[in-house]
């Protein structure tokens, strides 16, 4: 009894420092973006902090899978393009049923993942070339599918209200956050069941962690890849749909860059990129910060160009951190 | 007891047209350890990769009890009962110890959940018949190396191993390590469990196999019951002359003058108040359990790691030393017990490694490399020290543990060290590679180098030294001469908790520093 507590404290704060250390920056950002502007602090505004983590948030619970792994995926921005893009071409031109066309989009993300994890896994090539190489895929397909052109959603109104409506604020009123916010809630927490309840997850940790010995255990090393990939592939194509319904388009040119914020949200959440460390709630405080800071520092009117290089800073001492707190341990 | 469990007959395997097994035989019996011999590269590690399911054989038939069998990967060994202990621990350090031993094959409910709790107990349960008290839930990464390797063991026993092969697993263990996983073995045995054991340690194989098989060069030589055939005998087999186990040469006294002072060393709870003194010519010797903080030591003197207090001083000058390009500014050099990560870059070529410390020395004016220079010294280099390699221009990698290990002493050499610190020098170094490596620590002593020996086998330390210090929980217990040095004597220092120094040797510690 007492060594099973005394574990349990030991485990909880291990763990539990990057998590601090993360949303302890979090409540930071808050309190100084409010003194700063009473706007930042409106009701409005913060939905629009939960909406632009939406997309973000998702992209980024994929990459975490991939980066516990020990491996990295630069395609998730143009994959999700290419699966918004997708999306129009099912609703739209093809005139699929709405949830139809969703699970297409999805399924989109899906097959561009599953060939990641082919390439990687079975054509041993190495996971930053792969994926390079299916950024420029995807970024092109996206283009040529859509013949350069956006793809609206102008005769499907419900696609978008799917998305920007809010079920909350008809349970409560007043607190009129829209579904893509919950939806991102909803992901994470499937997310975080598939990383620490399922055999999917428990893989994911032991091939980050020494593949050679996972392989040698028996497990199916290559197989259990391929699925990680391709679960990041369906979330990139789940936020795909997402930003397609928020814009109520999609956008073939939008999307490129996006896998760097992903990146960033997982890293700065405490995943670390030698594989084998991660958490999904890390991840998503990721993700709120990147989006806190650009949204605090735009109404703060910082340019644009001066946002990235303060973003870059924050990613480079959230690892400098992580560092820290290692060496201490 | 006694039933054939394993018979291997005619195997083959090449790899990309490297030979590396050519009709072995191998037969293993229930209830016997079953040491498999060898010098690096003579196939043993790759025959048991074969039996276990790592590699695949060319040519030849493996019989389970009786039965011809295929064993294609690592999960049909296991399945069929045989497990193996890589020479590499190959676990999951962010994994827990029970996550470790039931990868691959955690109950799930509806196929894919997972429940810890299962795997905790049955790991607990695994836990209690081996007596060994561990947590379940523990991370593998905080856990030390004997430790580790029981983990491993545990695995195996988790899969009702009736085989159970253990390559080199003592090669990281202190002597007290060793009898526990010993005790361990014996257990295993008395319950049938046919055992193969393959190390380099010729005593520890008397003490612990039933019967030895020796294998050459990729072939089978013989198998021969232990209790019958001497040391010597055996060795004989596998380097295929009579070599004589050379009987320690009385080393020269070294001089009475002091190359280097450690004064009062404090690190946290790692080091505490270590002092010692180097002199010329002299191989002072580390002995001390795992976790002693031997290395410790040699990490602060080489400045690669922090520490709270203490002076060096270098032939009687205090000297500050941070980092390791001060050590090597001042004459030290340090040797890592892991070769392959510290010591060498395996993928550049012998000429490249050997003038890697000291490039500085081949830059022209400009800044352009004399690569005809740096290859003369080490073509230099690498004829004094008898490095076997066919070409300077030969991968490091490609080398045998024993000439990789010259390549190190090369480099530091070139870089012009008096001080040189060897953090387990022979670590899975062959025999025959050994003797050649002692008699280069003794030439170098004779060429006025002075060498600390870190140690975890005692027969080295006791053959090597001129004096040993002896380390327990981050203090020198006691600093012994050679004369009085024992097994005995140093086992009783090395566990001498408590730090109590007892021994009139301590007026050793601090000789006057100046006399240089």
């Amino acid at each position: 009894m007492k060594t099973d507590s005394v574990l349990k404290t030991s485990l909880f704060r291990k763990d539990a420092m990057q998590r601090l250390l993360a949303f302890g920056a979090l409540i930071f950002l808050f309190i100084g973006f409010s003194i700063a502007s009473p706007y930042f602090r409106t009701f409005d505004n913060m939905v629009g902090i939960l909406l632009a983590t939406a997309v973000n948030g998702v992209l980024a619970l994929g990459v975490t899978f991939v980066i516990i792994s020990g491996g990295i995926d630069l395609s998730v921005g143009t994959v999700l393009t290419v699966s918004a893009v997708m999306t129009g071409v099912f609703i739209t031109n093809n005139h699929f049923p709405v949830w139809l066309g969703i699970i297409g989009g999805i399924l989109t993300g899906g097959l561009a993942g599953i060939t990641n994890g082919f390439l990687i896994a079975k054509m041993k090539i190495p996971p930053f070339i792969a994926t390079l190489g299916m950024l420029y895929a995807t970024k092109g397909l996206a283009l040529v599918i859509s013949e350069l052109k956006p793809i609206y959603f102008n005769d499907t109104p419900i696609f978008r209200s799917m998305a920007m409506d809010s079920i909350l604020g008809k349970i409560i009123p007043g607190f009129e956050i829209p579904n893509a916010v919950l939806l991102l809630f909803f992901a994470a927490i499937i997310a975080n069941l598939i990383l620490s309840r399922t055999i999917l997850g428990r893989y994911t940790f032991a091939i980050g962690s020494n593949e050679e010995a996972t392989r040698l255990s028996g497990v199916n090393v290559d197989a259990w890849k391929i699925a990680v990939y391709t679960l990041c592939g369906l979330f990139s194509g789940l936020a795909g749909v997402l930003i397609a319904a928020r814009l109520n388009s999609a956008q073939p040119a939008l999307g490129s860059g996006y896998e760097l914020d992903a990146i960033a949200a997982t890293v700065i959440g405490g995943t670390s990129l030698s594989g084998g460390e991660g958490t999904i709630l890390g991840t998503v405080i990721g993700a709120f910060i990147i989006s806190t800071l650009t949204n605090g520092l735009r109404i703060m009117s910082v340019p644009q160009e001066w946002q990235m290089v303060i973003t870059g800073g924050i990613v480079i001492l959230a690892v400098y951190a992580d560092i820290l707190r290692r060496r201490n341990k | 007891m006694n039933e054939t469990l394993v018979l291997m007959e005619g195997i083959d395997k090449s790899f990309t047209g490297v030979r590396a097994l050519h009709q072995c035989k191998f037969e293993l019996r229930s209830g016997e350890v079953h040491a498999l011999l060898g010098e690096n590269g003579a196939g043993k590690s790759t025959l048991m990769k074969v039996l276990s399911g790592v590699y695949s054989k060319d040519a030849g038939k493996i019989f389970y009890k009786g039965r011809e069998v295929e064993i294609n990967n690592p999960r049909a060994a296991q399945q069929l009962g045989i497990s193996i202990i890589h020479q590499e621990l190959n676990l999951m350090n962010h994994l827990t110890i029970a996550q470790n031993i039931y990868i691959g094959r955690e109950p799930r409910t509806a196929k894919i959940l997972l429940n810890d709790d299962v795997i905790n107990s049955r790991t607990a349960k695994l836990f209690e018949s081996m007596h060994l008290n561990l947590d379940p839930r523990t991370k593998v990464s905080d856990l030390t190396v004997a430790k580790q390797q029981m983990v491993e063991i545990a695995k195996s026993l988790s899969f009702n191993a009736e085989v159970l092969i253990m390559d080199e697993p003592t090669a990281a263990l202190t002597e007290a390590e060793i009898e526990e996983l010993f005790n361990i073995i014996r257990q295993l045995r008395a319950k049938g469990v046919g055992i193969v054991h393959i190390s380099h340690r010729l005593q520890e194989i008397k003490q612990i196999s039933d019967r030895v098989t020796v294998m050459r060069d990729g072939q089978y030589i013989d198998t021969v019951i232990t209790a019958d055939t001497t040391i010597e005998k055996i060795i004989s087999m596998m380097v295929g002359r009579t070599i004589y186990e050379t009987s320690p040469e009385i080393p020269e006294q070294p001089s009475d003058e002091v190359v280097l002072e450690v004064k009062h060393l404090n690190h946290k709870n790692i080091l505490k108040d270590i002092n010692f003194s180097l002199k010329k010519g002299e191989i002072l010797g580390f002995a001390g359990l795992m976790g002693a903080g031997r290395t410790e030591v040699a990490r602060a003197i080489f400045g690669a790691d922090p520490y709270e207090s203490g002076e060096f001083h270098i032939k009687g000058k205090k000297v500050n030393i941070r980092s390791p390009r001060e050590a090597v500014a001042h004459g030290i050099g340090y040797l890592s017990e892991d070769r392959k990560r510290c010591g060498l870059t395996l993928g550049m070529d012998v000429k490249d490694n050997i003038v890697l410390a000291s490039l500085r020395k081949f830059l022209s004016m400009i800044g352009w490399v004399n690569f005809s220079k740096a290859s003369a010294t080490a073509a230099d280099i690498s004829r004094s020290l008898n490095i076997k390699t066919p070409s300077l221009e030969q991968k490091v990698k490609f080398l045998s543990g024993g000439n990789q290990q010259k390549v190190v002493i090369g480099k530091w050499l070139v870089a012009d060290t008096d001080i040189l610190i060897f953090d387990e020098p022979t670590r899975g170094i062959d025999v025959g590679a050994k003797s050649e490596i002692y008699k280069l620590l003794n030439e170098l002593t004779r060429q006025g180098k002075s060498i600390i020996m870190i140690s975890s086998e005692l027969p080295e330390i006791l053959r090597m030294s001129h004096r040993v210090v002896v380390m327990c929980e981050g203090r020198i217990t006691g600093i012994l001469n050679a004369r009085e040095a024992t097994q005995e004597s140093i086992m009783k220092l090395a566990t001498q908790r408590g730090g109590i120094i007892a021994t009139d040797e301590i007026s050793h510690l601090t000789p006057l520093a100046g006399k240089a």
